[in-house]
């Protein structure tokens, strides 16, 4: 959907079309369209003859999601707890969140003014379920003073069954939802199934559905809203620096620490800029929060643009781990790990978790499978590494080289020994020492194939130690190559 | 007033700190711990071909003075070229890599940003900077900027340069690092990790030294090579490049040293 093309101009009959099973067909409608006669699942050729003047668009699907996921962001401001109702609507949970609007009308008219101002027709319906809701805005039943004979006055098209049991219910003279509901309920489940049996105790009250919101409603929020929007960046960070405090304290109360925090910044011409930051460990540390939340405004692809102003900022805290009250360590040793943390969130947040790395040993034989680089910030305890054995010099160079790099062997080689002389990047190197072979084998239980490596440690003229392989035996090939895979110091 | 009172109290700072104290008391490193003094900047020169001797004198370096837990960064540049860091060679050498925090950047002026926020960070004992060619942004500026965030938080930083050529910097010791043939094993196995390395430049100090050192990884300690002619006279003499330089500074150093090398090969 693009609604901005189609704002104050309310003349045209537009209609979106998608390609189905080789013919054209009209997929969606605006007012105009529908008012001159046309509906969905009519071709275009059709229609193009009843209202030669339709203006049509490729209808796109990906597109609408992602607008409706937008408006559903954007909505966030009136609660967090915001549902989906594909393809074109949203449900919003708003008990508990009305006292900043006076009212849930006011609300409502503050949201429809606000998606007016995008080109958007709105209709809206208040319900005691999620269900009640839904089927009242989408559906016109004649005026009723209340919502329980409101719903009862509904087509039975509201039920939102299949197009047959909606034909047999209205052939059978069920015309309404409350005729459907004075039947027993037994009777209605057998004929047309548990579903419309369910639908009804929804619609009635008696059961309530859930609303599957976009996202869990994190544990701890604190927001701040502006009457006159704030258009400066800095202001809007000392805002949130404030609710950071906040929710530190909220936090300490139940000796938790947050992990994960997500700040919003709402526009106030709709948008929504996210922050995410993420920690080591847990923290209340609100310097330390906002640093991170600076890093990550640098980080960005985009500036921060405030546009017109920002009129409410919200932060959550998405995930929070058990803090107890800090002490302070005499010798020092806890507060320095902390500091290292910190600064592996620091640097994690810029460039990125996943380049801030430890080391983490694995078992396997391969060398250059036998560990992995994991992002510092979720690490798992160190595992103890193997200790060298005393006397012994490094048997493992220091830099690998991952693809290992190919060398030339400038000398014939006696079977199962190092070569005399190679050549690894222009450079022709002597061997004066060596070592070997270690036998390093394929991992023969996945894969048959795999050519033995025999591994040679060795120093040339000039003092420098490399480690080299060949890869097979001569039993297992004709030729095998040499590869150098480290150096070492 | 603040700003003296803040002199004196840097200048105390590099009192207690400048001399680490060395477990065994062998008179060895004392050239060692004279020329990298701790929460200072240094500065590690290695050729391309020598860049694993210069990480592993950076890294045996770090663990003579004590001086974990370490910060290493590096480019992306420095890992498609020299390879990657290989955890069971870094334990090899003596290093806990439990404590290793390894930070990959995407460019130079990455690696500096990286560098000036571990700088100032209490908790790190060494920020090892690794970059690999010219790289100009590595100038006098920036090492000042680095020298004064080393002095602030007490961190050691060591630069390690591998295929630059020295330019101007307020480094406060510059050291060469190259390969140096080790004394071979039975079985003429290479032997342990050995360095020919000379001091090109010390504030307030004597340069231009040379020594000839190996890394005895289970005592942390760098054992001066006694100088053994008769290891090398078959070898062309081009391999040791300035031989003849490095003899006086070896014997004044390693006098005392000669009486415990183990004969291995």
């Amino acid at each position: 959907m693009r609604p901005h093309l189609f704002v104050g101009r309310a003349e045209t009959p537009i209609a979106f079309v998608e390609t189905v099973s080789g013919g054209v067909r009209l997929k969606a409608l605006d007012r105009e369209a529908v008012r001159a006669g046309l509906q969905p699942g009519l071709t275009l050729a059709d229609a193009r003859a009843r209202v030669p003047e339709l203006e049509v668009y490729e209808h796109d699907a990906h597109a609408d999601h992602e607008w409706l996921e937008r408006l559903a962001d954007g909505c966030q401001r009136y609660t967090p707890s915001v549902a989906l109702d594909e393809p074109d609507g949203l449900i919003l949970d708003i008990a508990g969140c009305v006292h900043e609007f006076e009212g849930e009308r006011r609300l409502a008219a503050d949201l429809e003014e606000r998606l007016a101002r995008r080109g958007l027709l709105v209709r809206h319906a208040f319900g005691d379920t999620p269900d009640t809701a839904r089927a009242l805005a989408r559906y016109a039943g004649a005026p009723a003073p209340d919502e329980k004979r409101a719903v009862k006055r509904l087509p039975v098209a509201a039920l939102g069954l299949d197009e047959d049991a909606t034909t047999a219910l209205s052939r059978a003279g069920l015309k309404t939802v409350g005729d459907v509901m004075a039947r027993p309920l037994a009777t209605i489940a057998a004929r047309f199934g548990e579903e419309a049996a369910m639908m009804i105790r929804r619609l009635d009250g008696s059961v309530k559905g859930p609303i599957v919101a976009r996202r869990t409603v994190a544990k701890i929020g604190v927001e701040r809203r502006f009457a006159k929007p704030i258009a400066r960046t800095e202001y809007a960070l000392e805002m949130l620096a404030e609710l950071a405090t906040e929710a530190a304290v909220q936090l300490a109360d139940r000796h938790e620490g947050g992990r994960r925090w997500e700040a919003r910044l709402f526009r106030a011409d709709g948008l929504v800029q996210r922050l995410r930051i993420e920690t080591g460990q847990p923290t209340r540390d609100v310097a330390l929060l906002m640093r991170l939340f600076r890093e990550r405004i640098d980080s960005l692809a985009d500036p921060l643009d405030p546009g017109f102003g920002y009129d409410l900022v919200r932060l959550d805290v998405a995930l929070a781990e058990k803090l107890d009250a800090s002490q302070l360590k005499l010798e020092g040793g806890e507060a320095q790990k902390g500091e290292v943390a910190q600064l592996v969130d620091q640097l994690g947040t810029r460039l990125g978790r996943t380049r801030v790395r430890r080391f983490s040993a694995r078992d396997s034989h391969i060398p250059e499978q036998a560990e992995l680089m994991l992002p510092a910030a979720e690490a798992p305890a160190p595992t103890p590494w193997t200790a060298p054995e005393t006397g012994e010099p490094p048997l493992r160079p220091i830099y690998l080289f991952d693809p290992p790099q190919p060398i030339e062997s400038m000398m014939a080689e006696v079977p199962d020994g190092p070569p005399h002389r190679f050549r690894w990047r222009r450079t022709v190197h002597d061997v004066a020492h060596s070592e070997g072979p270690e036998r390093i084998a394929g991992e023969w239980w996945r894969r048959q194939d795999i050519p033995t490596r025999d591994y040679y440690r060795i120093e040339d003229r000039r003092g420098r130690r490399f480690w080299i392989f060949r890869h097979g035996l001569y039993s297992e090939m004709e030729a095998p190559r040499w590869y150098l895979h480290g150096v070492f110091a | 007033m603040n700003e003296s009172l803040a002199l004196i109290a840097r200048l105390k700072r590099i009192a207690t700190t400048g001399m680490p104290t060395q477990g065994d008391g062998r008179a060895d490193d004392a050239w060692l711990t004279q020329g990298m003094a701790k929460a200072q900047l240094h500065e590690i020169f290695a050729t391309v071909d020598d860049s694993a001797s210069g990480a592993g004198f950076a890294i045996a370096s770090v663990l003579a003075a004590k001086a974990a837990p370490v910060m290493w960064l590096r480019t992306e540049a420095s890992e498609r070229q020299g390879g990657r860091l290989h955890a069971t060679g870094l334990v090899e050498m003596g290093l806990d890599v439990t404590s290793l925090v390894l930070g990959l950047v995407e460019d130079e002026a990455s690696l500096l940003r990286a560098a000036a926020d571990a700088a100032r960070c209490h908790g790190l004992g060494t920020l090892l900077i690794e970059s690999w060619g010219r790289a100009p942004k590595i100038d006098l500026t920036a090492t000042r900027r680095l020298m004064l965030a080393a002095e602030a938080s007490g961190v050691t930083i060591l630069s390690l340069r591998i295929g630059a050529e020295p330019v101007p910097s307020a480094a406060a010791s510059r050291w060469q690092v190259a390969a140096c043939r080790s004394r071979p094993l039975e079985a003429d196995a290479p032997g342990k990790p050995a360095f020919d390395i000379e001091l090109l430049r010390r504030r307030g100090g004597q340069a231009g030294l040379r020594w000839r050192v190996e890394w005895d990884r289970d005592a942390h300690i760098f054992d001066n090579i006694a100088f053994d002619q008769t290891a090398f006279a078959s070898d062309d003499s081009a391999a040791l490049p300035g031989a003849g330089v490095s003899v006086a500074a070896d014997r004044a150093a390693a006098d005392d040293a000669a009486a415990f090398v183990r004969r291995t090969g």
